[in-house]
């Protein structure tokens, strides 16, 4: 069993293990993460948010989302270890300690647990979640062409075999409704962020159109700050922009949801590497990985508390 | 210095009802229209989906750099060996034009990165991707500023071993599902990853973006020739659509020889 403070290295953890050490942290500190479940996967496993709250009702929040696509390893390996950096570097840094005295994070590790089981027992590559689609032989749905931002349009696969398949109509994954129906009635979050392996970018709104949003030259800036200080530490370098033009576009996606639903700050990145060990990152690299975003995480957070909107 | 630049494929028609691949890549591309033209329309366009850019491209936006990782395969094929492997660093630049009717064709500025030796490099290359059906694989020709490392010996004392050695190699799932790789099969890795540049090469488009995802088996076969010869089931990742792709590849390599396709065959992948 890994000892919760100190975590001096990762591997990839199966989805029991990483659930029981969510209550290994909770339970050493239990004045600020609780577990709550937001709901049931499609083969019934409980959703598992960790929230990281001084107190407070309803406080402005900030979302962050791992492992939505199962097979992107380290996306769910780095959740783990930020929830550890957030819970133990409370208290001792000053800027994390101030924004948490006014804003609450809340952190799903496994935004697709199903998929994540599926790809320890059989199938290292799969991508989506496990539900049945009627009619066809082939299972699963994208979860990120699922959410209702342009649902149905470029990017996004009318075939359910494929694997960027956006489902029979947006939010049928129980996986995304669960989460569309937390944010929306909470009503109070301020930044919504979803980590995704691999390729190095740190992108923001649209993926659905390649049109810029309202707010592109405040997100770009922050965005390119924020990778900046990621590359700080190893040298590792992020390209930035919009979805639609960096890497493609793509329908149905959880941050364009989001920002569509007011949440100005939302970005998603994708971590290391650039395709030499792809979706296969190895184990050693999770703490480098881990740490060097949470350079820009931080960053980002930071700008969130200082910018109330 | 001295590494042998002119691949042969020799393409083995298989049996049975899967679609094979006849493949015949020119080492140099000699493609007609690959002429210098004056640039017709220099402004900047950017990339909306389903019309692509023209003119001065934004290197960090998705056509240059899909143009570019479309090199990045061909320098393996190239010069890619147990020892020698290369990755795309970044694009610095990129224009591309349709040249009439025929297809569009990029010229790209890039660095290289030589994962073995970590080192970088600057290139100059072309990219020629052709219209019409059926798909025709891109032209590329690529010139790079620097001399390749030697790595003859290494390539000898592999060949060798496994030339003369009592077991043939035979392993699965490389790297494996926590991303490790055992040290000796590391340049088995490689060679894959090179072999498999070959496919990537001759299916890249506009539409696709390549990578490598995972070895799930490669077996050495039995041969009376004096190259190695393996036969090998790849997984191969485009990012563009995000699907897996199965392919069985037969190969041969020797330091000599280089690595030669036999034949190349992509599989359905398993419904589930």
């Amino acid at each position: 069993m890994l000892e919760v403070s100190g975590l001096q290295h990762l591997i990839h953890l199966y989805c029991m293990q990483i659930y029981s050490w969510m209550d290994t942290l909770v339970a050493q500190y239990p004045n600020l993460v609780t577990k709550e479940e937001i709901g049931k996967s499609y083969e019934n496993r409980p959703m598992y948010v960790l929230k990281f709250s001084t107190g407070g009702a309803n406080r402005p929040a900030i979302w962050i989302d791992t492992g939505i696509h199962s097979r992107e390893w380290v996306s769910p390996a780095t959740g783990l270890w930020t929830a550890n950096k957030i819970a133990s570097d409370f208290g001792s840094d000053t800027s994390l300690t101030s924004l948490l005295n006014t804003m609450d994070i809340y952190l799903l590790i496994l935004a697709n647990p199903d998929g994540y089981v599926y790809t320890h027992t059989n199938d290292r590559m799969w991508r989506k979640t496990r539900s049945i689609n009627s009619g066809s032989s082939c299972r699963g749905v994208d979860p990120n062409r699922n959410w209702d931002a342009g649902f149905g349009g470029p990017g996004a696969s009318t075939s359910p075999c494929s694997d960027s398949y956006h489902g029979p109509f947006a939010h049928s994954e129980i996986e995304v409704k669960n989460v569309v129906d937390l944010i929306k009635s909470h009503g109070n979050f301020k930044s919504f962020i979803s980590v995704h392996a691999y390729s190095q970018l740190l992108m923001y709104p649209y993926g659905y159109t390649c049109a810029d949003v309202a707010d592109k030259a405040e997100l770009d800036s922050l965005g390119r700050e924020a990778a900046q200080k990621l590359t700080s530490l190893y040298g590792t370098y992020y390209k930035v922009g919009n979805i639609c033009n960096i890497i493609y576009p793509a329908s149905g996606g959880s941050i364009d949801w989001s920002y569509d639903s007011g949440i100005k700050y939302s970005f998603a990145f994708e971590l290391r590497d650039t395709g030499y060990y792809g979706f296969l990152l190895p184990a050693n690299q999770i703490i480098p990985t881990a740490s060097e975003t949470w350079l820009a995480l931080k960053h980002i957070l930071e700008y969130v508390r200082d910018h109330p909107y | 210095m001295g590494f042998r630049g002119f691949i042969v494929l020799v393409v083995l028609m298989g049996t049975g009802g899967s679609p094979t691949a006849a493949v015949s890549l020119k080492d140099e591309s000699a493609h007609p229209n690959f002429v210098t033209r004056e640039q017709k329309d220099p402004t900047v366009e950017e990339g909306r989906g389903d019309v692509m850019a023209t003119g001065e491209l934004n290197p960090s936006h998705f056509p240059a750099r899909r143009a570019a990782k479309v090199v990045q395969h061909y320098l393996n094929t190239r010069y890619g060996s147990p020892y020698r492997l290369f990755g795309l660093e970044d694009v610095h630049s990129a224009t591309a034009e349709d040249v009439a009717d025929t297809g569009r064709r990029y010229h790209l500025q890039i660095s290289a990165h030589e994962i073995i030796s970590n080192r970088t490099q600057k290139c100059s290359a072309d990219v020629f991707f052709p219209r019409g059906e059926p798909t025709q694989p891109p032209e590329v020709k690529a010139s790079c500023e620097e001399l390749l490392q030697n790595t003859t010996a290494q390539e000898e004392a592999l060949y060798q071993r496994y030339k003369e050695g009592h077991s043939l190699l035979s392993a699965q799932y490389i790297p494996d599902s926590q991303g490790h790789i055992e040290p000796d099969v590391m340049p088995f890795w490689h060679l894959s990853i090179v072999a498999s540049s070959f496919i990537m090469l001759h299916e890249s488009t506009e539409n696709t973006l390549y990578n490598m995802a995972q070895v799930a088996q490669i077996t050495q076969l039995e041969t009376e020739r004096k190259e190695l010869k393996f036969d090998s089931h790849m997984l191969l990742h485009d990012m563009v659509s995000q699907e897996i792709l199965h392919w069985k590849l037969l190969f041969t390599w020797s330091p000599a020889e280089g690595i030669k396709v036999q034949q190349m065959q992509q599989i359905p992948k398993p419904n589930h």
